[in-house]
């Protein structure tokens, strides 16, 4: 089972490697299928390179993902599922999307969303049933998006469901047979290359050609969260200028508009959405905080301004009119030529022969 | 699988074999699909669609801030998502007063422009097309595909491909060389949604009254540059998917009859028109007739109306099949719509969702999707219209109405001119999409690639007349408005898999009842309170079966082709549901399907 994978030779300090893996993948969580949407849209790298051996360093990967899958479904389709179920087929990644609703308020038997029928009663067959039968045999366990992640939408207040994270329903404190913990990959939905670097680094752990990929408190990969949106946004220097947007007509900072940037973990304006193109308050959309813990409920009604957006606008007024003020001069000031640059018939730049130092 | 020997069909003695399918791969969201085939008769006598997901959008959105809507609905559908933020956002524009000024409404159309060309590819190129691919055609038609081998492939010379073999094998998952090439295009495609709406697939630049896109010249030239690129490639897939459909109708005669059922369309408008459109309910049937995509019902082939008033006034929520109580005892929200006419209780402004916990039973209630109808004042009929995917119901209904006349689109009565500027290897080519003779699967897909070179076409006037805006300096893109106490607001688009509808109550600045009509509950909806089956299981039921394999190793591909071929979105299909699994079943009725394999 624990062969080297034949692609690279293995690191002394890693694991012995899998050559091939399987990853299961669920979006039968309450869902909308963004996340699997999203990674389509993935090039650095993308899926198809992943799956056709195009990434050096991985195991061969066997994806079964409901919406891009070849086969006719039904059965035919969950047969890797029931067979992993059954603890017959390793190693495997099982990834959820969408969040994980709570069975335990139901009186009775009843479901909130399911996967396929329980082959002996012919009734619909729970997710949390196949998250309990898949996740303690998963390799890994990966939750795509904020859904998956945290709860997201469905979760907010009033909602019918009790649903949650993936990490909330196995305990934040899972381990899945690789020593890893669920691996959150937040985003409403995922950013494709952020959720596609993060499955390709558990992949190369996987084949022991890396180390676990570096996680945080809320299971978030630390180089994609460690940062807020306003520090990777390139109209936060209107910030620092007291310089604020007072609609959507603006290229202004937004805070006043709306935007959670500053206190948000995300690295979308940074990164932009795909190869460097869109994004959130870098193209005139407002954050919203879709990839936290506290999604969507913490920043709505989403077009207000963020309540710690006033005091913080208001403290750095007077510093940043200050600036722009100077530096509106200094600007001016670099606008202009040098004034030896001239058609007459004298040389005026201070230009020297003989000049020694 | 259980095989039983049932009633004589006047031909030979019925073979019936339950089938089912569930989950239906290759499709955004949660479907079932229960079936009982003849196989001496090789046809499909019963059908029932299902699907059980329930997340509760009407319920948890009351008591929000409406400005919020367009925010949340985004997430009911995780591959159109940015067309609910529309619909939501022309509904709110309706109840708050407001117009966006015409840019917003360019930067808005050029971003729904960009979903309908991404996602018709990747559903047509990288979903659908599985059913038709070489692989898939062996296994299911070995015959057929022998015979595709030795047939030469009509448009060659457009497509680059000998016979028509060779561009089933083009098809084959993940190794074929247009299905690669469509996820290229459909990054591409993508990149040019997001240069409009910010990020897909729930996008981050759309407000109501406007949107935050930066209007810059670099904006524009980078989508435009990005679609010249993708140009041919459109112009190739017309060509490879009439050649592949063409063929099928003469390598397997009567593939007419698969998943046909009487032309019941409806088609809510796409693309408005910035001259025109003010968002006020009043002038609706005016604006509504000059979107760039023309609202229409069609029946039997005629229109019946292209006025969004009347589209309005006729929506029905039925029951019958799923697991809800009725609300009709319940307090109306609207009685009357702003031009006085009286609103039914079954209208989607009035709906209160109560569901009902139960078993799933086929011969009662069996679906967590509801029945929408549209109610024909001159014959009483409960229609249940279907969406023929999207693009056959814009397509017939534009052509129908004769309206749209544009540089690069023009309705001619019997069909539509399409005309695509040169590209990097094809000239300048006009494309013709004609009113088919049948509501089937094979039209369904063919027009498909016609209304991505539809949205293409479009895009490029829209690009024109953005940038002729910003050219002589009005960048306006959002509008203020204040949110009203009492209010209420319609918006109709077209999501990319067919009509979709968002109807908004506000009472004290919040929301009091929200429900979106996406396509899909149109499409999936289970029998209703009549009998009469949604469009999923009436084209399904019936049609005959040409896979050439046995009970023993049935795929169903015909079936799957059928339930494709209106590009289902289950995640829109449900808004609330809550199921009740059981213990135990006693002996299940053979109608429970068999699970084999």
């Amino acid at each position: 089972m624990t062969t080297q994978s034949g692609t690279t030779e293995a690191r002394a300090d890693a694991p012995e490697g899998f050559d091939e893996i399987t990853i299961l993948w669920i979006s039968e969580g309450m869902s909308c299928d963004g996340d699997t949407v999203s990674l389509t849209a993935a090039g650095q790298p993308s899926i198809e390179d992943v799956v056709l051996g195009l990434i050096p360093g991985l195991p061969r990967v066997n994806l079964v993902n409901k919406v891009l899958s070849p086969s006719l479904g039904g059965e035919d389709f969950l047969a890797p599922y029931r067979k992993a179920a059954r603890g017959e087929l390793e190693p495997f990644i099982l990834v959820i999307e969408g969040s994980i609703p709570n069975q335990n308020i139901i009186e009775g038997d009843g479901y909130w969303t399911s996967f396929g029928n329980d082959p002996a009663t012919g009734e619909p067959q729970t997710l949390n049933w196949w998250i309990d039968q898949l996740a303690p045999r998963a390799w890994a366990v990966v939750a795509a998006g904020t859904c998956a992640t945290f709860g997201g939408i469905h979760a907010m207040a009033g909602n019918p469901t009790g649903c949650m994270g993936l990490a909330d329903y196995l305990g934040w404190e899972f381990k899945a047979r690789s020593g890893l913990p669920v691996v959150n990959v937040p985003g409403c939905p995922i950013q494709p290359e952020n959720f596609m670097e993060t499955l390709v680094w558990v992949l190369q752990h996987a084949a022991g050609t890396a180390p676990p990929p570096p996680l945080d408190h809320m299971l978030r990969p630390q180089w994609l969260f460690g940062k807020t949106v306003h520090e990777g946004c390139d109209r936060a220097a209107y910030y620092e200028q007291a310089d604020f947007a007072k609609d959507y007509n603006s290229p202004k900072c937004q805070v006043k508009v709306g935007c959670w940037g500053p206190v948000v973990n995300c690295n979308v304006p940074k990164r932009g959405w795909m190869s460097g193109i869109g994004g959130c308050p870098n193209v005139g959309g407002i954050c919203i905080g879709c990839t936290m813990p506290s999604f969507p409920d913490a920043f709505m009604p989403f077009m207000d301004e963020p309540p710690g957006g006033t005091l913080s606008s208001m403290v750095i007024k007077p510093y940043g009119a200050v600036i722009r003020r100077l530096r509106g001069i200094t600007n001016d000031m670099v606008n202009h030529e040098p004034r030896w640059r001239h058609n007459k018939q004298k040389l005026t730049s201070g230009y020297n022969p003989h000049w020694r130092a | 699988m259980t095989t039983t020997d049932a009633r004589t069909s006047g031909r030979k003695p019925a073979q019936l074999v339950d089938m089912n399918w569930d989950p239906i791969t290759r499709i955004i969201g949660n479907l079932g699909i229960y079936t009982k085939i003849d196989f001496a008769n090789r046809e499909v006598v019963e059908c029932h669609s299902t699907s059980s997901l329930f997340r509760g959008y009407s319920v948890f959105m009351k008591g929000k801030d409406p400005r919020d809507a367009g925010f949340i609905t985004s997430r009911i559908c995780g591959i159109c998502g940015d067309n609910h933020t529309t619909c939501s956002n022309y509904a709110q524009q309706m109840a708050y007063g407001v117009k966006p000024p015409k840019l917003a409404e360019h930067i808005t159309n050029l971003g729904e422009a960009a979903e309908y060309i991404f996602d018709h590819t990747i559903f047509q190129d990288n979903l659908v097309f599985v059913d038709f691919c070489e692989a898939m055609v062996k296994a299911t038609n070995p015959g057929v595909l022998a015979r595709a081998e030795r047939t030469d492939a009509p448009r060659g010379d457009v497509h680059g491909y000998r016979t028509i073999a060779e561009i089933m094998k083009a098809f084959n998952p993940f190794e074929g060389e247009v299905y690669k090439e469509a996820l290229k295009v459909s990054r591409i495609t993508r990149e040019m949604f997001c240069l409009m709406e910010g990020r897909h697939v729930h996008p981050s630049t759309l407000y109501p009254g406007g949107v935050g896109t930066m209007p810059q010249p670099s904006v524009f030239t980078d989508y435009l540059s990005r679609l010249m690129r993708v140009i041919d490639f459109v112009k190739k897939a017309v060509a490879m998917n009439d050649d592949v459909f063409d063929f099928f109708y003469e390598a397997l005669p009567g593939y007419e009859e698969v998943g046909k059922r009487r032309i019941l369309l409806g088609c809510w408008g796409a693309f408005q028109n910035p001259d025109v459109v003010d968002y006020r309910y009043a002038t609706m049937n005016e604006w509504g007739k000059a979107m760039y995509v023309t609202p229409g019902i069609v029946v039997d082939g005629k229109l019946v109306t292209n006025n969004l008033v009347d589209i309005n006034l006729g929506l029905r929520i039925m029951l019958g099949s799923s697991f809800y109580e009725d609300w009709v005892n319940e307090d109306p929200f609207v009685t009357h719509d702003p031009l006085g006419n009286p609103i039914d209780m079954r209208h989607p402004w009035n709906q209160t969702t109560v569901p009902v916990p139960q078993k799933r039973d086929f011969q009662g209630n069996y679906s967590w999707v509801m029945s929408p109808r549209w109610y024909h004042p001159d014959t009483g009929e409960h229609l249940a219209l279907d969406t023929g995917g999207g693009p056959l119901a814009r397509l017939w209904s534009t052509a129908l109405s004769g309206l749209v006349d544009t540089p690069y689109v023009k309705a001619t009565g019997g069909g539509i001119r399409i005309t695509l500027p040169k590209g990097e290897k094809l000239p300048e080519t006009t494309l013709e999409w004609r009113i088919p003779k049948w509501s089937n699967t094979l039209e369904r897909d063919r027009a498909r690639p016609y209304f991505i070179a539809y949205a293409a076409a479009m895009a490029l006037q829209f690009l024109e007349e953005a940038m002729g805006m910003l050219q002589s300096g009005d960048t306006k893109v959002f509008e203020n408005f204040e949110v009203p106490d009492e209010s209420i607001g319609c918006g109709f688009h077209e999501a990319v898999r067919g009509v979709l509808s968002h109807h908004l109550v506000i009472r004290d600045k919040k929301i009091a009842n929200y429900h979106p009509y996406p396509p899909t509950p149109w499409n999936a909806s289970p029998r209703d309170i009549y009998g009469t089956p949604g469009p999923y299981e009436d084209a399904v039921m019936g049609q005959p079966i040409f896979e050439e394999n046995g009970p023993d190793d049935f795929k169903g591909v015909d079936i799957m082709r059928t339930v494709r071929s209106f590009d289902p979105c289950l995640p829109c299909g449900v808004h609330m549901y809550m199921g009740k699994g059981k213990t135990l079943s006693t002996v299940h009725s053979p109608t429970y399907g068999a699970n084999h394999g």
